[in-house]
Order: structure tokens, then sequence, then C-alpha cells
């Protein structure tokens, strides 16, 4: 791996941390659409802040930029508010709205310069290493990198600080509020957290791996935690991983590095969506497979035991009448009494179903359940 | 206890006036209530019920009037105020625990910034024990039935340690077993002289539960005890002709109105 490799996966995943640590909030409080509202309305900031500063690498741009950001979250928050729009409709209006102005800025006056409307979607990590820094001569790494680290650490303090007021405000706003919190306060605080991250990933991921790293993270943790702490870790690890895993997928694809991030966030949720214990998909028709069987031995038992000792015993309890019974078919039937004399509960003798103590024990206990 | 908590009410409001785009949905409130007694809030939905309590501690912008709890204002007594929301409010399936809930009570006694200590979590365990949850403590929030939800919430309020609660509703959805819970601890809260407020919605119990009842329509149509004001006349002021409910001492054209809901 060369210095310029090592380079590009240290800022994506410092970009990707950056990004998971306020996506957990923004998912938390199903707000994870306001990210996307907020990385495309920064554009037009960042461009009327260049064309004021001159420069590219200004910290007022970034400062400029974030209050975009924000701006675009008063504006969702306030047509939302006359309860004539939901909050989805006022996103969906306002940042293509800031967005294009931004577009339209670029290609007007600002085409000749660094920034152009394809780096605007998807970034150019790429380069991000040629721009350095040095003090006294010294080269000092990308300024990208820099810039990054700022912003984790941050992100990372405002939570860490402010934990159990995020918590509460996320959970509870009215409770919050009736204590004190100012729950507005900290919306506020998380919302330029997020402008700011988004700005100053910007430049190196473009807006759409913005999006992608604030809320996909997250959004995979949420199936992995039941507790908030951890659900922080995971998405700064899931995070990580989706990195470094598109960068090497952008390597062997010779394609676009924020790009190819973009796809293993969304590869990494997949998987975890398909394979997490409990919450996933593959957990949940395991569960449902056994349950649907465990049931239906229930039932077999339930049936054996109600006909036990009966006059009509020798025709209830056989498997050809379980059909007619149950309304099973044959193979259906066949299976349930296999699996019952697999686990103990009947045994077969001259074509008639006898239970097991075990068996009687079964139909006992779900009578009772039921 | 200062001398003022006794010579004054526990509540007082006055002239409060809450309005959405200039339509009233409270009108002109008075209110007093005496330290030490449990208060139901009963009318029609929309009534401005919830939106009292939220006006009351300062949730929502009021258009006119003044509130003084235990003699100041809200702000000034926050941390002898206990609030429980109502339990379809928030997201039960956030990712914290039981016990992680009850001991967000404590955290306007913490105040900003610093963590809860293992006191803090000692008294969340007490509160659980008060209300026959503390072997769930450890649970995931989204595992709780609707009963052991509210059981919670009451929990949380309890380990604030107030000494005046507001409750919307916390009888709505639960099964009897915590509905008698819940009536035992409100009892307990009265007998150590807390001031309680509850939302309540089922008209057949406040005799039964409350000793004191305000009746809310947008205005208020009257509060005191219940036995001089929980009668047919301001019953049916308060619901209107649509009274669905039969109280032995109703007079005739009430309860032949309307069928029992």
């Amino acid at each position: 791996m060369t210095s310029v490799q090592f380079e590009i996966q240290l800022i994506a995943i410092l970009v990707a941390v950056a990004c998971a640590i306020p996506g957990v909030f923004l998912v938390l409080r199903k707000m994870a659409m306001m990210s996307d509202a907020i990385s495309h309305s920064i554009l037009p900031g960042l461009v009327i802040a260049f064309f004021l500063t001159g420069t590219l690498n200004s910290p007022l741009l970034i400062v400029g930029a974030t209050a975009t950001g924000l701006l675009t979250v008063l504006l969702v928050e306030s047509i939302s508010k006359t309860r004539l729009l939901k909050e989805d409709a006022a996103i969906g209006l306002a940042f293509p709205v800031f967005f294009s102005i931004g577009v339209i800025l670029i290609a007007r006056f600002a085409g000749d310069i660094h920034l152009d409307v394809d780096s605007v979607l998807l970034g150019e990590l790429a380069f991000a290493p040629f721009n350095r820094v040095s003090l006294f001569g010294r080269d000092l790494g990308p300024a990208a990198m820099w810039t990054m680290i700022v912003v984790v650490v941050i992100n990372a303090a405002f939570v860490a600080v402010f934990y159990k007021e995020l918590k509460i405000a996320s959970f509870d706003s009215g409770l919050a509020a009736a204590l004190g919190f100012v729950p507005a306060g900290i919306h506020y605080g998380l919302m330029t957290l997020v402008s700011a991250t988004a700005v100053a990933a910007f430049d190196a991921v473009g807006s759409i791996l913005v999006v992608a790293l604030i809320v996909g993270p997250p959004a995979t943790a949420y199936l992995l935690t039941n507790r908030l702490s951890v659900m922080i870790g995971l998405s700064i690890l899931l995070g990580m991983l989706s990195a470094i895993l598109g960068y090497w997928f952008a390597h062997w694809l010779d394609a676009s590095i924020a790009g190819a991030m973009a796809t293993m966030v969304g590869v990494v949720f997949v998987i975890v969506l398909f394979l997490a214990p409990g919450r996933g998909v593959a957990a949940v028709w395991r569960r449902r497979y056994r349950q649907k069987w465990t049931f239906a031995e229930k039932m077999l038992a339930i049936h054996l035991h109600h006909h036990e000792g009966m006059v009509d015993e020798a025709r209830e309890n056989r498997t050809a009448h379980l059909q007619e019974h149950f309304s099973w078919d044959a193979r259906f039937a066949g299976s349930v009494v296999e699996r019952a004399k697999d686990d103990g509960f009947v045994t077969e003798g001259g074509g008639l179903l006898n239970l097991t103590e075990a068996g009687r024990a079964l139909a006992r206990e779900a009578i009772v359940q039921a | 206890m200062p001398l003022t908590d006794q010579r004054r009410h526990a509540i007082e409001v006055r002239d409060l006036t809450v309005a959405y785009h200039e339509k009233p949905v409270l009108w002109d409130i008075d209110l007093d209530v005496p330290a030490g007694v449990l208060m139901a809030i009963v009318g029609p939905n929309g009534a401005g019920k919830t939106t009292l309590i939220k006006a009351i501690l300062g949730l929502i912008r009021t258009a006119a009037g003044e509130v003084s709890i235990l003699g100041h204002k809200y702000k000034r007594q926050r941390n002898r105020v206990a609030y429980v929301p109502q339990r379809g409010s928030v997201d039960w399936d956030f990712p914290t625990s039981v016990l992680d809930v009850v001991t967000m009570g404590r955290y306007g006694r913490i105040g900003w910034v610093r963590r809860p200590s293992r006191t803090d979590k000692d008294l969340a365990v007490k509160a659980l024990e008060k209300v026959g949850m503390d072997q769930f403590r450890k649970r995931q929030i989204s595992e709780l039935s609707g009963g052991q939800q509210q059981r919670v919430f009451l929990a949380r309020a309890l380990v604030q340690d107030a000494d005046v609660y507001f409750m919307d509703e916390p009888f709505q959805g639960v099964d009897a077993v915590t509905e008698r819970a819940i009536v035992e601890i409100l009892r307990d809260l009265r007998r150590h002289n807390k001031t309680v407020v509850v939302v309540h919605h089922d008209l057949q119990t406040v005799e039964e539960y409350f000793d004191y009842v305000m009746l809310l329509n947008i205005r208020k149509i009257a509060s005191g005890p219940v036995a001089e004001v929980f009668n047919s006349e301001n019953l049916r002021i308060t619901y209107g002709g649509r009274v669905a409910f039969l109280k032995p001492t109703a007079s005739a054209d009430i309860t032949q109105s309307q069928k029992p809901g």
C-alpha cells in the first residue's frame, strides 16, 4: 500500500466516523432525511462563500456553508409548521431548490475552478492527498485529513459531553423540556454538527456519500443492538468498515471511491438485515419456520391426548386421519409425525399413534397456555 | 416545607389562554389546586386537557395568563414538579433499557453534563420496586406491554421525588391490575401530601379514585372537591348533550339522552 492509498483510506475512515456520530441521533429522531436536505443545500453556501473569500480553503467557507445547512433546516421546519405539508414533502421542496441554485452558480460563474458539478455529487477523494498542509516547511499531511480530524473531535466531544441530554431529548422531548434541558437547543446543536460535518466531508466525498455515511451505518447498527452507547460504537465501526471495503472495491473496479463506499454501506446493511441475530430477516424466518413445526406438533399432541383411551381412538389416532382432521396434506402430516417421533412425543405401532409421557406433558402444557 | 407552601395553593392558574392560529384551545382558565389533593381533569376530546398541562409546564406558548406552582413560577420549581407524558408520545423502540428510562427522572436534579451516579441508579431501582417492575430493569423497553410501559413512566415520575405531579392519561390502555397498582401509588403520594393532577378519561372511576376534579372544555366549567362539583349539571355543560356517562344521581333527561359508552 502506498502512502497515498493509506492517506485516502485514512480520510475515508475519518469521514465515516465523523458522519456516524451525529447520524445515530438523526436516525433515532426519525430525521434521517434531514441529512439529505442539509448535505445538498450547503452547496450554494459553499459557492457564495467561495466568491466572497476567493479560496476553497478558508474556514469562512465552512461557516458560510454550515449556515446554509441550518437555514434549510429552519425553512423545512417552518414549511411543515404551517401544517399544510408534511415534513418529508417540505424536505423534498426545500433542498432541490438550494442545490440547484448552487449548481447554477457553479455552471455560470465558477466553471473554471476546482468546483464542478461532478465533484459536487461524489467528491474527489482520490485527489484529497494532493492538497497538503505544511508548517515551517514540514509536510503535515493532506488538508482534508486535518479538517476531518477536527470534525471528528468536535462531534465526539459534543456527544460525549451532552450524551445524557441528547438521549433524553431524543427519547422524550416533552420530559426533557419540562426538566429544563431545552430540547430545541439540543436539536439545533445537532443540526449544526450535521451541517458542519456535511460541509467538511463534502469536498472529499460529495453530497451523496455524506448521506450514505450519516444514515447507513447507524441504521445498520440499530438492527444489531438495544443499547444507545453500543449503537454509537457499532455505527463508527460499520462506517470504518464500509470506508475500507469501498476503497478496495473502487481500486479493483477502477471507479469512484466515494461511489464504491456508498455501495459498500448498502451491501453491509443488506448483509446485516439478513443475518442480524434476533431481528434479522433470516432469524425471523428461522423462528417462524420453527414455530410452524412446533405448533403442528402441539396440535398433534393435543389431538392424540384428546382421543387417548376413547372408543374412537383406533379411528382418530392414525396418520391418515390427520389429513382430514387438520386439513394437512399427506406429506405435511407425515413430516409432523416423523418430527414428533424424533422429538420423543409420539410412538407408532400397528398404524396407531401413541403419545409418550413427554407427548402428554406437551399436550397438557399447550392446553393450559391456550 | 416552607411556610408559603401551606398558605398558597399547590397550583395557581390565572387567566390562562392558549391559541393555535388565533383559535383558542384554552380560554381564560382560572384554577386553584390545594396541596395534597388527587385531582382529575376531565372533558371531551379536544377540550384542551393535555394542552392545559403543557401550558402549566411551559411546554407550549401561551397567549395570556400566569401560572405559579407552590408560590413561584414553574421555571424556579422544576425540581419540585414531575411530569408523565402520554405513553404514546415516545418511541418505545428507542435503544434503551427500563432502568435507563427511569433514571431519566433524575436528570433534572443531576443537571447539565454530569452523569447519573450510583445513587441515581439505586433510586431508580427503588422506584421500579414500588411499581412492581424491578425484575424488568435490564429489559429493552420495546419488550414491554402497555401496562408495563405505563408503570415504567410512573416509576420515572416517582424517582423525580417531586411535590407536584402531572400525569397525562396514565390509565390509557392499561390492564386492570396495572390500573389498581397505579391508583395505589397515587393514594400513597397523597398520603405524603403530594399534589397529583391526572388527565382522566373514565368518568365512572372519578369518584372512586379522586377527591378533586376539574371539568374542562376549552373553558373551565368547574373545579373543586368531587363531591361538590362532579354533578350531572356540570357534566352536561362539559360534554354538551353527549354525556356517555350514567351517574347514579344523574337526572333523567341525561340518562335517557345517550346510551352508555
